[in-house]
């Protein structure tokens, strides 16, 4: 059997009172582009962070790329790139200067650094922005340097959270592409989005609501699970989601 | 070793050089205390305006106000005509003190029975009323010795000649001004490191910085580091306009003061680092931060002497590492001693670096929880 790029038991995060994840098993394949979709508070994020220990589960277990978050999260790191909702590049860097930084970070040595920096500036279109400071990049620009820092050190494994929120459908078109692109090439990629059209596009996907599963499959199962012919995402993700608030 | 460390120092000193507006401040914010407090603090209360009732206006008279003048501490800004005026200039605030010489000054003075001269101080400032009430008392102390001396045909018996060493003008600046480096040391270094963790945990990069391999004490001395320099740089600011504006003696080895110093920035530092484990917003850390300054410019005799102090205060004035460095940095430059005089609080002040840093590695978590 494949090792699977992320595999959860009973994944359980509690903030006192609120369980902002509840008990999420899930199994996302090497190789696949998977989406997390859910309502604001669903527990998508919380359920991202807890993956890349930036957060300790409650209860359950997590093996990302094979191996433990609570026991090694530090190994986990060294292979999975993250890009938050809020975009955490340097505003006060240039594009050249953050993507140095964390060249650095991730530890490449020197020489790989030049060729790695070459290709991943050439793959995000990066070349003609880069003496330019990050905080006067527009939206898709900045979002584009996010990515290319969290792929710098060439991750197995992509966890984006909200990527293209509050960017204009151009960039999201191409955005996406990319993410294909770095599938194609084996990258793991996890998603979560409010965009249907974006859903569409993933290999499988899972829906949260309150923080526990609502569906699991492919977006065409997904939206056939409501029933009905011709019922698209959109309705699943409604309909589901007002099933499970009930 | 750390091979992350050079990474995050790099970025911090660009970050560090590039906000033109905070390294702007740090190196002026030395400079406006310095000379604000150089100025300002004066201990030794010199030219106190005082109002003079001469009741007798006799050479005499004249004689022992000019004598009151002469000690530095008195500068008559106006003769009144009557007791009411006296107390309303004093009440006015127009003048701190007043001399009042009855009319039977000269007369008393010619008999031998004691002459009495009246002189009222506002006391409301008990600082410069005592020093207003010793040189009165002085004044009147030479006066007898004088005449008695006179009298008795022979000199005054005994005579205690005190020699202030180190500080032989009793100057105000030569003990302030060494104090002010530790001073704006800790208020900058503390204020400036804790900002710059939470800062980057409000933007957001914390999150993205913690989410890599790099370890926490690579984030954390790589994020302190260029501001040792920044700390250097403040030191030899404030020294340059000391010896140049104030005229504060560089007695010892300033290579010395420099090797100690350093360790006293990476403890405030340190200090800073610790404040920014426990706050999570830039007001937080900027209110901590100010917390943990007081005490320190309170207790550790920057301002009052420790040894007026209760004992408990004294006591607390030894938890806090300007204690230690205030009197490092006048041994070294007023009485101009070595290592071999300083050694335990050079010690004491290394121990408070390693101490901060290993706390607040260990508060410090990887998480953002």
């Amino acid at each position: 059997m494949i090792q699977a790029a992320v595999e959860t038991r009973d994944l359980t995060r509690r903030f006192g009172a609120l369980t902002a994840v509840d008990a999420l098993t899930l199994r996302i394949e090497t190789g696949e582009v998977f989406g997390l979709l859910g309502p604001n508070g669903s527990g998508k994020t919380t359920t991202i962070r807890m993956l890349c220990g930036l957060l300790e589960p409650s209860a359950g277990s997590a093996l990302v790329t094979g191996l433990d978050v609570t026991v090694a999260p530090e190994q986990v790191k060294q292979r999975i790139g993250y890009m938050a909702q809020k975009v955490g590049v340097y505003e006060d860097l240039t594009v050249a200067e953050n993507l140095d930084f964390y060249a650095g970070i991730y530890g490449l040595r020197r020489g790989a650094t030049r060729a790695r920096l070459a290709d991943v500036v050439a793959f995000l279109a990066l070349g003609d922005r880069l003496g330019q400071l990050a905080g006067h990049l527009s939206g898709g620009w900045r979002q584009r340097l996010a990515l290319a820092c969290a792929l710098i050190h060439q991750p197995a494994l992509l966890f984006l959270d909200e990527p293209t929120a509050g960017v204009d459908p151009a960039a999201r078109r191409r955005f996406w592409r990319t993410i294909h692109d770095l599938a194609r090439a084996g990258t793991t990629v996890l998603v979560t989005t409010h965009y249907m059209d974006e859903a569409e596009q993933c290999k499988r996907l899972a829906m949260m609501s309150r923080g526990h599963l609502i569906a699991l499959g492919t977006p065409a199962e997904v939206a056939a699970q409501v029933g009905g012919r011709g019922g698209t995402l959109e309705d699943a993700f409604v309909i589901l989601q007002e099933r499970d608030e009930r | 070793m750390m091979p992350r460390f050079w990474p995050m120092f790099r970025k911090e000193f660009i970050q560090m050089r590039r906000d033109r507006l905070t390294f702007g401040m740090l190196i002026g914010i030395p400079v406006i205390q310095l000379l604000v407090f150089g100025y300002a603090i004066q201990t030794d209360v010199r030219n106190l305006p005082t109002v003079v009732l001469d009741e007798s206006r006799t050479p005499e008279s004249r004689d022992l106000i000019a004598a009151f003048e002469n000690t530095g501490n008195f500068r008559v800004v106006t003769h009144v005509d009557g007791r009411p005026a006296l107390d309303a200039a004093i009440a006015r605030g127009d003048a701190q003190a007043g001399i009042v010489v009855p009319y039977a000054y000269p007369r008393d003075l010619a008999r031998g029975t004691t002459a009495t001269v009246q002189v009222i101080v506002d006391a409301a400032d008990p600082l410069s009323s005592q020093a207003a009430l010793s040189a009165a008392a002085g004044v009147a102390q030479v006066r007898n010795l004088a005449i008695l001396s006179r009298a008795a045909g022979r000199s005054i018996p005994v005579e205690a000649r005190v020699r202030p060493r180190y500080n032989p003008g009793l100057r105000s600046p030569n003990y302030i001004v060494p104090g002010l480096v530790g001073v704006i040391l800790t208020m900058t270094m503390v204020l400036i490191t804790a900002m710059a963790i939470v800062r980057e945990r409000e933007r957001g990069t914390l999150e993205q910085l913690i989410v890599t391999p790099i370890t926490k004490t690579e984030l954390m001395l790589g994020k302190i580091t260029p501001y040792v320099g920044v700390g250097l740089l403040q030191m030899t600011a404030v020294l340059i306009l000391g010896r140049f504006v104030f005229d504060v003696p560089l007695t010892g080895n300033i290579l010395l003061l420099y090797g100690v110093s350093l360790i006293f920035i990476i403890a405030s530092l340190a200090l800073g680092l610790f404040v920014s484990t426990l706050v999570r917003t830039q007001q937080q850390a900027m209110q901590a931060s100010f917390g943990f300054m007081l005490p320190n410019i309170l207790l550790s005799g920057f301002m009052f002497p420790r040894q007026a102090m209760p004992e408990f205060a004294q006591w607390l004035g030894l938890l806090v590492p300007l204690t230690y460095f205030l009197k490092v940095v006048r041994g070294i430059l007023l009485k101009g001693v070595g290592l071999e005089a300083l050694w335990r609080e050079v010690l004491i002040l290394a121990g408070f670096a390693v101490v901060l840093i290993a706390a607040s590695v260990r508060r410090f978590r990887k998480t953002l929880d």
